[in-house]
């Protein structure tokens, strides 16, 4: 017994004394409590990991019966396997350095303690989430992370751009968790119970769907429920407008954790998905298109935060397209290396941020390369990262997936060098734009505090040198192999396109800076479709929002609720008035009308009983 | 002989009813009243009730109806008036009445035995012997219950009429 | 015409005279005229009872019928006695002004 059950329960106790107490205590306090509770879950985690050595088969821990209904049983149980343990750390480990980096971002912030009590409660619904070891406690932790991103997004609740972004990625999410809801019906439905134990043993009696069978069904639906929580086409519109949260939010919900849980879970549910090729097509192909579509919308932004943005929902997609294609350790492995240089790349924006009082507009940065030295050399190794340049942890993780979808289909893997290509001159013209050059904007910008720049070195180290983790490695006795012999074919052309991204970057911004806007007046169409985002916001909205909202409103408010039943309602209420109205008139108050009525009933007894009971 | 006496008091009977309900002064319902009870009377004498019939006449016509006279010659309103009354009572009260009538006589008609009849002097059990008996012995319980009911409605009645003498 | 009486005969007479107690009770307005008419309801159903005990050569019926003339006795003396506080209070025995029911 190794006490999972203490990895959540330590955040929630913050979230509990920062909630409630929060308000009284004093701000070294407050954070102390919030980032002592993760940094002592991430101390569990690590002596668990290594108690439970060699952790070949999953260590389970049953505490209780949540719900049991006839033979339906689901208990609080918590599982410990590889990909948990791997999931744990990068929780737990880049979630502390979020949180310490917090402490000096939201310094002069208001609402303080609300900010770490909703960011220790994120923790704790992610780690369950991560722990759980059956479907509907998993999503327990999926709702529960909506949450706290929509708490989150919201947090500045007073500008109306923050509360809509709210509601948007809620509304968004509850789409994608309809489908994931689908889903574990159809799996109670055939496999009677949602323990994963449970399920992937019975999936043995099962033979691979060759159509569209009961599992690629299942598959397809549990594929709407991650699109929505990880941002994949065509449910990623939350993600950009999530950015009107904090940065320290944007970097640890919807870069390195929250939106990778839809990963994590297709990679869970592996045994299904092996035997439901078709619904692995559709996530891989999902995920590529996700990729390269996003990566052409990041080209253009403007603003540095969106650019980030627009890169992550990119890189999910190469997530997607990793587990789609087999390579379910590849996939995982892209998710550790992204949580560091993602998390890197917001954390160092927000610093950039700080350093400009607040702005976020890459036009008017510049030159700040001088002036926040530690800042520029960490988002640099960042950059270098997510290229994919050779040796840094993106290089190996990025390098594998893109093998295995090469593999599956060589259109995939051109595609996905394209998309790196997009992706390392996007991420290197925000270096460019932000770091060199001659300052556009404002002119006294500083470095940020110690506590700010130590997470920010913890994580250029780890983007670097992320590689040696080989965590796919470790990975494989859970999946089947995916016979993907390295070929240095590939792994030239995949280095090429990564640099040729790069030197078309330094072209653009650094060499040539008035080049851009002549390759932008040249391809105008193009180029002005890529800053709209190709309109697809505001193709929802007319598509299905406008008609949602007209129908809620004409029909089911002013027809059905006021027409309907309130007529009903009140109607039943005016016609008992009305009976009673004429019931009234027979207490007249008149002796001899009551004696009439005595006759009547008289009569009436006597004929029933004596004409009409047997006289004849 | 009997048929004879049995229609004339019959006759009497009913003709006193319908004056009871037709006449406007009450003092002349009061005594066609009267006229009813002294018909009964004789009546029960046919069917051998001969205790009964005494009562009748001494209980019924000679304290309850002298009540009822008094009664009526104390309030002095005089003749009835005209008033709107009820309209249901209008509507539905002769029919019923008809109805009432039509349907108890033919149940009567029915089920009335048709064996021998009544003769006077066939039955000699209502002497007041065996009235007496009867009453003191089976039926003791509901006569003292009886007495009870009659001192309680003494006591009422002066309670109630006991204003009107200051 | 038979020597004996039938007993339908009675039973007629006393159904008679039961309805002209009723349409007395209806169509009469004066209070104590009403109160007449229940009397003649009473008397109309003593006859019947004696009638049913000449037939079951039993006295029963008659001490029903003596028991009834008992109450009737009490509840004209109470009765009286309500109608003269009433006449008292109001002045009136038309039972159609009498109609505090209704409020």
């Amino acid at each position: 017994m190794q006490h999972l059950w203490i990895i959540p329960a330590l955040p929630l106790l913050g979230f509990l004394i920062d909630g409630l107490a929060g308000r009284r205590l004093p701000k070294t306090a407050i954070h102390a409590v919030a980032a002592g509770t993760v940094a002592l879950s991430f101390l569990w985690v690590l002596k668990t990991v290594i108690a439970l050595q060699p952790l070949q088969t999953a260590h389970v821990e049953r505490y209780f019966d949540w719900i049991r209904v006839g033979e339906f049983r689901i208990g609080f149980d918590l599982a410990a396997d590889r990909l948990t343990a791997v999931m744990l750390l990068v929780v737990t480990g880049v979630g502390l350095l979020i949180h310490v980096y917090s402490i000096g971002y939201m310094a002069h912030e208001g609402g303080y303690y609300r900010f770490f009590a909703y960011l220790n409660l994120f923790m704790f619904f992610m780690l369950t989430l991560v722990l759980a070891a059956n479907f509907l406690l998993m999503f327990v932790g999926w709702e529960g992370v909506g949450l706290c991103s929509y708490l989150l997004i919201g947090f500045w609740f007073r500008r109306k751009s923050a509360t809509n972004a709210a509601n948007k990625a809620f509304i968004v999410n509850r789409i994608g968790d309809f489908g994931f809801s689908l889903a574990l019906f159809l799996i109670f439905l055939n496999f009677k119970s949602l323990d994963f134990g449970a399920v992937f043993n019975g999936l043995a009696g099962w033979r691979a769907d060759t159509g569209m069978g009961t599992l690629t069904i299942i598959g397809l639906l549990l594929l709407v429920g991650a699109t929505g929580k990880s941002a994949q086409l065509p449910l990623y519109v939350w993600l950009p407008d999530a950015m009107e949260g904090p940065t320290p939010v944007s970097a640890l919900i919807h870069a390195a954790t929250m939106v990778t849980a839809g990963v994590y879970m297709i990679a869970r549910a592996a045994p299904l998905y092996l035997k439901a090729p078709i619904a692995m097509d559709w996530v891989a192909g999902i995920g590529l298109a996700t990729a390269f579509f996003a990566a052409t919308i990041g080209m253009v932004q403007t603003d540095i935060k969106r650019v980030f943005a627009y890169s992550t929902v990119s890189q999910l997609g190469y997530m997607f397209l990793g587990v789609g294609t087999g390579a379910f350790g590849a996939g995982i492995f892209h998710l550790v290396t992204h949580a560091f240089f993602k998390a890197l790349l917001f954390l160092g924006a927000g610093s950039v941020i700080h350093a400009l009082a607040g702005e976020q507009d890459m036009r008017r940065m510049g030159g700040l390369r001088t002036k926040t030295p530690v800042t520029f050399w960490t988002m640099l190794a960042a950059a270098a990262a997510i290229s994919a340049l050779p040796f840094t942890s993106g290089f190996y993780s990025k390098d594998e997936i893109l093998v295995s979808a090469f593999h599956r289909s060589p259109v995939l893997f051109w595609i996905g060098i394209v998309t790196a290509a997009m992706t390392a001159f996007y991420v290197f013209r925000a270096i460019f734009l932000v770091f060199f050059g001659t300052c556009r904007g404002e002119a006294h910008a500083h470095e940020s505090p110690p506590v700010m720049t130590l997470p920010l070195i913890v994580l250029a180290v780890l983007s670097l040198g992320g590689g040696a983790f080989q965590v796919s490695k470790w990975l494989r006795p859970m999946f089947p192999e995916t016979a993907s012999p390295e070929n240095p074919m590939l792994l030239a052309a995949s280095v090429g396109a990564a640099c040729g991204g790069v030197l078309v970057a330094w072209v653009l911004y650094w060499w040539r800076p008035a080049l851009p806007d002549i390759v932008a007046a040249r391809l105008k169409w193009l180029y002005v479709a890529a800053v709209n985002k190709y309109k697809v916001d505001e193709i929802y909205g007319a598509v299905v929002v406008r008609p949602l909202v007209a129908v809620s409103r004409e029909v089911l408010w002013k027809g059905i609720d006021v027409e309907v039943i309130d007529g009903a309602v009140n109607g039943t209420g005016r016609r008992a008035l009305g009976l009673g109205g004429l019931l009234r008139l027979a207490q007249s108050g008149n002796i001899r009308s009551y004696a009439t009525w005595v006759l009547l009933g008289a009569v009436s007894l006597l004929i029933a009983l004596g004409v009409l009971g047997g006289v004849r | 002989m009997d048929p004879i006496l049995f229609l004339i008091f019959a006759a009497i009977a009913v003709l006193c009813g319908i004056n009871v309900v037709l006449q406007t002064h009450p003092i002349s319902s009061a005594l066609s009243l009267v006229g009813v009870m002294a018909s009964l009377a004789v009546l029960y004498l046919l069917l051998g009730a001969q205790f009964l019939a005494a009562a009748q006449v001494i209980v019924y016509a000679g304290a309850i109806m002298v009540l009822f006279i008094f009664v009526i010659m104390l309030l002095n309103t005089g003749r009835e008036r005209r008033t709107r009354g009820s309209f249901l009572g209008r509507l539905l009260g002769p029919p019923l009445l008809v109805i009432l009538l039509g349907s108890v006589t033919f149940v009567i008609l029915r089920t009335a035995p048709r064996d021998a009849g009544v003769r006077f002097g066939t039955y000699t059990g209502g002497t007041v012997e065996s009235f007496g008996r009867a009453l003191f012995t089976t039926y003791l319980w509901p006569f003292e219950i009886a007495s009870i009911l009659v001192l309680i409605a003494i006591v009422g009645a002066v309670a109630l009429a006991y204003k009107e003498i200051d | 015409m038979p020597q004996a009486v039938p007993l339908s005969w009675y039973l007629a007479l006393s159904a008679v005279l039961f309805t002209l107690g009723v349409a007395g009770f209806l169509f009469r307005r004066n209070i104590v005229t009403m109160f007449m008419s229940i009397e003649l309801m009473l008397n109309a159903v003593n006859l019947t009872f004696v009638v049913i005990s000449y037939r079951l050569r039993q006295v029963d019926g008659q001490i029903f019928t003596f028991f009834v003339m008992v109450v009737a006795a009490a509840e004209a003396a109470v009765g009286l006695a309500i109608i003269l506080t009433v006449f008292k209070n109001r002045a009136t025995l038309q039972v159609d002004d009498l109609s505090t029911m209704k409020d």
